[in-house]
């Protein structure tokens, strides 16, 4: 995102008859002064900054869902990627909780605020997920949770008046954590992964990544990059949404070596060289969360914050919803979904069936 | 023994100790150590640690594909171990695919068959006429391996404990203890030791020292008693800590893990009280308080009046009449098992028969009897 803000917007002036090549912005540019605008600079660069400032105005919601084992230290990483208590979690280790029975999902919502940005953070947290003896079917109740939000907008989509902005419950990124055994992926993480990854954006990460050397943890990227791979399961960036050439190769670097990211996090600060960091504090050493030779936290945070957050909610809503919201009224044969939705009675409408969205 | 009395008084027994000691240092010494716990927690990389072998080095792991239809496999290996002219035949009994399905459910029923089985042979050649040579392959002692990933016992650890603490002794393990702070490594420890008395689960005692013994050594002893579950990192490779001396370790960007130093891991205790000093008691434990509890089960169920039906209808019958007949295993499960197989039994002797006459009637001319 941007950078460099301009301090203010000038309209652009097309009197000047003064050539001087220009090259096309990245960022808004602040024009030099209105003597040296090109002929034929109209200004629609500065689209962008005018949705900056609305995106300031309204603010974004995002929404997160941590699954994996409990114990993988779920609620501390999403802690330390928004720099916040956004996650549930006792202070002290001796967390009296007892292991749900059946898996249950919790959603928290926070609003963050930064550089003038709000963000209306919702942590969707799914405890009891593999931690019972027989962990048959134990997505399903995520699997049902995710729908029902594609549901709930779709509902709120179909509606004659419809809100000037849709609440966006709808998962934008699920955060799946992965035992760091050494070996390869576990049954569950597999069966978990082949279900979901077709529903929403499933981002692996490798929980609690300190636990292994540096030669463990590039041995057990490939393992789990290639059973990923052969049982044909597709974690975001998908490939076949790469938009464009700039894209594709900057996800394919992502995906081929960085990902799954190997994170370590944590809550408690140390000193070190002088600075105050986040880290663990063991008696070989401090592990720094947010040194990229210790751990990958750096990497993650910048790809799910920094240069992917939009396009998480764009697949979500583009490709996801929409792969959701076709089924649904292909199953209604064209109608829209519920009765009663409308509070009013349609005339019949002929059951063609709807074009399907790609 | 063969020193002329010197003194009147002096008889000579005290000397006993050092003939034990010479006969079983001649005999060897048997040991059967069985390791347990979800994959990934580090049990091979400890066991090589623990004896200084590398028993894994022909071990295929599966991938997680393969794993979602494993069962559970008992597997043995044996590794002879000489040290100071004292020969241990080690052996090594480990369960892969515990814990590793979608569905756990009675993944430990394979493991507790296994250790009856166990006891069962033994008891048969008790009983039986050469006592001689009895080989022992009833398991000593039962590794378990505990996640520090988790927040103590999961509902895995809790059955497969409940399930063999009366058959075996357990001293309970936290694998890949290098995940784990200090703060959080003594938090988890005490979790497990509460879940442990909650559950009422039985682990391995170690005795108590004599009251003769000296301060330090009780200290020591009283130390290493607290630090149950014992929290350990293994590792078969040397590297050097900081440029310095070469020490076992495990070498990581922000320090070296050295597995023999008592403020980074347990597992100096875990080999003193294992190898060191308790592994005579438990095998004593094994055979005087779990197979004798084992033992009195079988045979006060055999008393009873179902219970001899139960005997001569087994296969145990079939054998020769000059054998003691033996109880069976007073578990339902296991009976069933036994009637399988002898269902299955006859079945391919009825086939067998059914093939034989079939042989027979196409030798002769003649149509022949339709297939099987």
């Amino acid at each position: 995102m941007s950078k460099g803000l301009p301090e203010t917007r000038t309209d652009a002036a097309m009197s000047e008859l003064v050539p001087e090549p220009r090259p096309k912005p990245a960022v808004p540019m602040k024009p030099v002064s209105i003597n040296s605008n090109l002929l034929g600079y109209i200004g629609i660069d500065t689209i962008i900054e005018q949705m900056r400032k609305k995106t300031m105005k309204t603010g974004f919601d995002f929404n997160i869902m941590v699954v994996g084992q409990s114990g993988l230290g779920k609620s501390t990483l999403v802690n330390t990627l928004f720099k916040s208590q956004v996650s549930r979690k006792a202070s002290s280790w001796n967390r009296e909780e007892k292991i749900p029975k059946t898996v249950e999902i919790k959603a928290i919502g926070h609003v963050i605020e930064e550089g003038g940005v709000k963000m209306k953070l919702t942590v969707i947290d799914t405890p009891g997920f593999g931690d019972q003896i027989n962990n048959e079917n134990c997505w399903e109740p995520i699997e049902k949770y995710i729908n029902e939000q594609y549901e709930k907008f779709l509902k709120e989509e179909v509606n004659i008046a419809r809100k000037k902005r849709i609440p966006d419950t709808r998962v934008h990124c699920c955060l799946y954590f992965i035992s760091p055994t050494g070996h390869s992926l576990r049954p569950l993480d597999l069966e978990f992964m082949k279900h979901l990854s077709k529903v929403v954006n499933i981002v692996p990460v490798i929980a609690k990544a300190d636990t292994m050397t540096l030669e463990e943890k590039s041995e057990f990227k490939q393992r789990v990059r290639k059973e990923l791979e052969v049982n044909g399961i597709e974690f975001y960036p998908q490939k076949e949404f790469d938009e464009d050439l700039e894209d594709k190769t900057e996800n394919d670097k992502i995906r081929q070596e960085s990902m799954p990211f190997a994170v370590v996090g944590s809550d408690k600060e140390y000193q070190v060289n002088g600075k105050r960091v986040l880290g663990r504090k063991t008696p070989w050493g401090i592990i720094e969360v947010e040194n990229l030779n210790h751990c990958e936290f750096a990497l993650l945070r910048d790809f799910v914050i920094r240069t992917h957050l939009q396009d998480l909610k764009e697949v979500t809503h583009n490709i996801h919803y929409e792969t959701y919201r076709a089924k649904r009224l292909n199953d209604n044969g064209g109608l829209p979904p519920g009765e009663g939705l409308l509070g009013t009675v349609l005339p019949p409408v002929p059951a063609t069936p709807c074009p399907t969205a790609e | 023994m063969g020193k002329g009395i010197q003194d009147k008084e002096y008889v000579g027994f005290a000397a006993l100790p050092n003939q034990l000691h010479r006969k079983s240092v001649k005999k060897g010494f048997d040991f059967t150590l069985m390791v347990a716990g979800e994959s990934g927690l580090g049990k091979s990389t400890l066991v090589n640690s623990l004896f200084l072998t590398n028993l894994y080095a022909d071990r295929q792991l599966p991938e997680a594909s393969a794993r979602l239809t494993q069962t559970l496999t008992i597997e043995r290996r044996g590794v002879e171990i000489e040290e100071g002219g004292i020969k241990v035949k080690l052996t090594l009994v480990d369960t892969p695919g515990f814990g590793d399905s979608v569905d756990c459910s009675d993944c430990w029923l394979p493991v507790v068959r296994f250790i009856e089985e166990q006891f069962e042979q033994y008891l048969r050649d008790e009983s039986g006429l050469n006592r001689k040579n009895i080989q022992d392959s009833r398991v000593h002692c039962c590794l378990y391996f505990i996640s520090p990933f988790g927040r103590g016992l999961r509902p895995l650890d809790v059955a497969f404990l409940r399930a063999v603490h009366e058959k075996v002794n357990i001293i309970p393990v936290i694998g890949k203890a290098d995940a784990l702070m200090p703060k959080e490594t003594q938090a988890l420890k005490q979790k497990i030791r509460d879940q442990l008395k909650e559950e009422e689960i039985n682990i391995y005692q170690f005795p108590d020292c004599d009251s003769d013994e000296d301060e330090d050594f009780k200290r020591q002893d009283a130390e290493m008693k607290e630090s149950i579950p014992f929290a350990v990192v293994g590792s078969c490779e040397v590297v050097r800590d900081g440029g310095t001396r070469p020490v076992r370790g495990r070498h990581y960007s922000w320090g070296t893990v050295e597995v023999e130093n008592p403020h980074h891991c347990d597992f100096l205790n875990l080999r003193r009280m294992l190898v060191q000093t308790h592994l005579q008691d438990l095998k004593e434990v094994t055979h005087d308080l779990l197979y004798e509890g084992y033992r009195a089960r079988c045979l006060q169920s055999l008393a009873r009046p179902g219970a001899r039906d139960r005997a001569s209808r087994s296969k145990l019958s079939r054998q020769s009449a000059t054998e003691i007949p033996l109880p069976m295993l007073p578990l339902a499960d296991t009976e069933k098992l036994i009637r399988e197989k002898d269902e299955e039994l006859r079945r391919m002797q009825e086939m067998l028969e059914k093939m034989q006459a079939q042989m027979q009637q196409s030798q002769a001319p003649g149509e022949q009897s339709d297939a099987l």
